[in-house]
Parts: C-alpha cells; sequence; structure tokens
C-alpha cells in the first residue's frame, strides 16, 4: 500500500485533519495494521513540502491536531497518474516458494513435505479469508477475494511443482 | 467417526484407482477431498458413500460396517440416510425443477403432494421461487445446480456427498452454491464429504485431505 498516494487519494474528498485521515486509513485500507500518527503527519509533512498539499490556518482550540489539509491541483494530478497505471504483475510470494523448492531438492530434502506444508499453510489462509467473506461485508469480500485468487495461483504452481519433483529432482543436481 | 475407510484399495480391470486408502469423517464435519484428476478421489467418494464395493479394506458408516452389505441395503442406506450432489447436476430433464427436487422423497415412499410441499420449500430457500415447474433440461446454469444441491439435501441426509458440484459453474455461481451447501449443512448439523479439485472451492470446508496415486494424505491444518 502507498501511503502518501493513498491519503492524497482520501484527501482528494475534501479537506481534512490528520486526524481524519488515518481513522479513514485504518478503516479501509490498514486491515489490523493502522497507520502509526507520526506516520501521517510526517508524511503529509512531506506532502506539502513538494507542493502536493497545503496546510491550512491552524484552528483555534485544544489538542494537537488543529491543521486542516488541502490537496492541491499537482496532488490531484499524481493520484489520477497513480491511479491510471496498472500495478508491475510482480510474483511476489513465488520467488520465495520457488528458492525453496529448488534449494531441497539440490540438497536432497524432501520437497514434497515442504509443498505439503505449504499447500496446507495456504489452504488454512484460503478458509480464514472464506470465512471473513461469508460473514464480512461486500468490501471485506472484495479484499478477501484479491487474497484467495492469488493465494489459489500458487496453489496452483504448487500442484504443478509437485507433479513435476522427480524431474526438477534431476535436473537440479546434474 | 460418522464415516471411516480403511485401507481401501479398489482397481478397474487391471487399473488400480485406490491402493490403500484411509480416510475418517467427524459428524458434523464438512471435508474436502483434494487431488490431480485420476488421482482416485471420486473412487474414494463412491466407495464411502456405498455406490462402489472396494476390492479390499473396510468401510464404517455410523459404527457399522457398509461395504459388505448386500446391494438393496447399500441402496436403502444410500436413500435414506445420504444425499449427492454431482458435477453437472445430472438433473432428469424432463421432470420440472420441483419433482426433481422431490424426487428422493418420492422414491422413499413419500406421497406426491408432501414431496412437493417439501420441494417448494427448497425453491423458496434457495430463491428459486417461480421455477418450480419449469422443466430442469430448460434452467439456465443458474439455477440448475441449485435445484441439484436442493435434491441433495431435500431428505434432511446425514452425510451429503458432493463431487465437483461446481465444477461447471463460473466463480460468483459457484460460490452462491458452496455459500449455501455450507449453510445448509452447517443448519442441520449434515456432515459432507465434498470432491472437488479447486482450492477456493476446498477452502469453504473445515478440514482437507489429498488424494494422490490411489492413497490419502492429510495435511496438518484444520480450523
Amino acid at each position: 500500500m502507498t501511503v502518501p498516494l493513498t491519503l492524497l487519494g482520501l484527501l482528494e474528498r475534501e479537506p481534512s485533519h490528520g486526524y481524519d485521515l488515518k481513522r479513514d486509513y485504518d478503516a479501509w485500507f490498514g486491515r489490523g495494521k493502522p497507520l502509526p500518527f507520526g506516520q501521517v503527519y510526517a508524511t503529509l509533512g512531506r506532502l506539502a513540502r513538494d507542493g502536493k498539499v497545503i496546510v491550512g490556518e491552524t484552528e483555534p482550540g485544544a489538542g494537537p491536531d488543529r491543521k486542516r489539509y488541502v490537496i492541491t491541483e499537482q496532488g490531484v494530478s499524481e493520484v489520477e497518474t497513480w491511479l491510471r497505471e496498472p500495478v508491475e504483475p510482480e510474483p511476489h510470494l513465488q520467488t520465495v516458494l520457488f528458492a525453496k523448492v529448488v534449494l531441497a531438492l539440490m540438497s536432497g530434502r524432501d520437497a514434497e513435505r515442504y509443498l505439503d506444508a505449504q499447500r496446507a499453510a495456504h489452504l488454512q489462509r484460503m478458509r480464514e479469508l472464506t470465512e471473513l467473506k461469508r460473514s464480512g461485508n461486500s468490501v471485506d469480500a472484495l479484499l478477501a477475494d484479491h487474497g484467495l485468487f492469488h493465494l489459489e495461483a500458487d496453489l496452483r504452481w504448487i500442484e504443478l511443482t509437485s507433479a513435476r519433483l522427480a524431474n526438477l529432482a534431476a535436473e537440479v543436481k546434474s | 467417526m460418522i464415516l471411516q475407510a480403511d485401507d481401501v484399495e479398489m482397481s478397474f480391470g487391471t487399473t488400480p484407482a485406490l491402493r490403500g486408502a484411509s480416510v475418517a469423517v467427524e459428524q458434523g464435519e464438512i471435508l474436502a477431498v483434494m487431488g490431480p484428476s485420476g488421482s482416485g478421489k471420486s473412487t474414494l467418494l463412491h466407495c464411502l458413500a456405498g455406490i462402489l464395493v472396494p476390492d479390499a479394506g473396510e468401510i464404517h458408516f455410523a459404527g457399522e460396517r457398509l461395504d459388505t452389505l448386500p446391494e438393496p441395503a447399500r441402496s436403502a442406506l444410500r436413500r435414506d440416510r445420504f444425499g449427492f450432489v454431482f458435477q453437472f447436476g445430472q438433473l432428469v430433464p424432463e421432470l420440472t425443477a420441483a419433482e426433481n427436487i422431490a424426487l428422493p422423497l418420492l422414491l422413499g415412499g413419500t406421497k406426491r403432494p408432501a414431496a412437493l410441499r417439501t420441494a417448494a420449500e427448497w425453491l423458496a430457500r434457495l430463491g428459486l421461487d417461480g421455477l418450480g415447474r419449469r422443466r430442469s433440461g430448460e434452467l439456465s446454469g443458474g439455477p440448475a445446480p441449485r435445484v441439484a444441491l436442493a435434491r441433495g439435501l431435500v431428505t434432511g441426509p446425514e452425510v451429503l456427498f458432493a463431487d465437483e458440484p461446481t465444477g461447471a459453474l463460473d466463480s460468483l455461481t459457484g460460490e452462491q452454491v458452496m455459500d449455501l451447501l455450507v449453510g445448509a449443512a452447517r443448519e442441520h448439523g449434515t456432515t459432507v464429504v465434498l470432491v472437488t479439485h479447486e482450492p477456493r472451492i476446498a477452502a469453504y470446508a473445515d478440514r482437507e485431505v489429498v488424494v494422490r496415486d490411489g492413497r490419502v494424505s492429510a495435511l496438518a491444518a484444520t480450523r
């Protein structure tokens, strides 16, 4: 999750205090990983320095959070560009899975056992996400689906690799 | 354990399908049986359900030996205590949706009006109001699997055997069928044996086992 761009995107709705931005970020995108206040204000400070937000007048009253942030045209344009561009299709996890299988085979370890354990872990996570879908709202389901399809892709790879282990072992050791 | 297979072997001609498969299913559990094509997972389901008699090994249901029962007794067991959902629904195309759902009740001796009333309740429950009089051959891919599911559950079976129940469906329809299946099973405490090669479908189960080369390897994780 790109924190600066996400905060900018939230600011595009309306000028907001740092506290409101943190609350909305946590509610929509945090998913159990709340954004620390320090990071919110540091990010807003950098965005202000770079001309993507301006800091409104300090409002009178008590409490630390009295500044309202407003997105600039440059900020809007940045969000626009970001949302238009597809994300690099990186198979993050696969590199780890791949390395473990190859290293297991190279060292003569039981790669099948590792793949079985990985399959069980993946399916356990898929069960949790499926339960989240069944009990949660549509936004939860949207997020859970994304996770489910990615895990499923890994599992397909795990199945195929399991079926090819004998050949792979011969190749890796040769 | 409500259902158990011990060291089951089964061959078709000279081709072995199961070579010492063992699995145990707990009362009320939803068990996914996974594995590649031709691994023997459907054969295992058919043995557990008393459709096929294994060449060796034992099948127990509710504490009693199932595989040694004569065919009429196994047939009665399948009719009265088991439910079935298959990949392509396997509905009788000439019968209406309601008649298809009512079929297991009619075969069990329930009078037609009562059977059709129960079928109508299932149609309503699965969001199929108004489709009861439609011949199942005329149903589209959306409702047909739900009719098949209702037929599997209509007798209130102790065990539901589902072989790729979402096999021919798109993701969303498949999920709707699984939501209904799991919801109904949990509500009635039905034990489910679910054969699938799709991880996303297996994720609806409490636990999964993988059949590989005719043997069952259990995975570590359970809910």
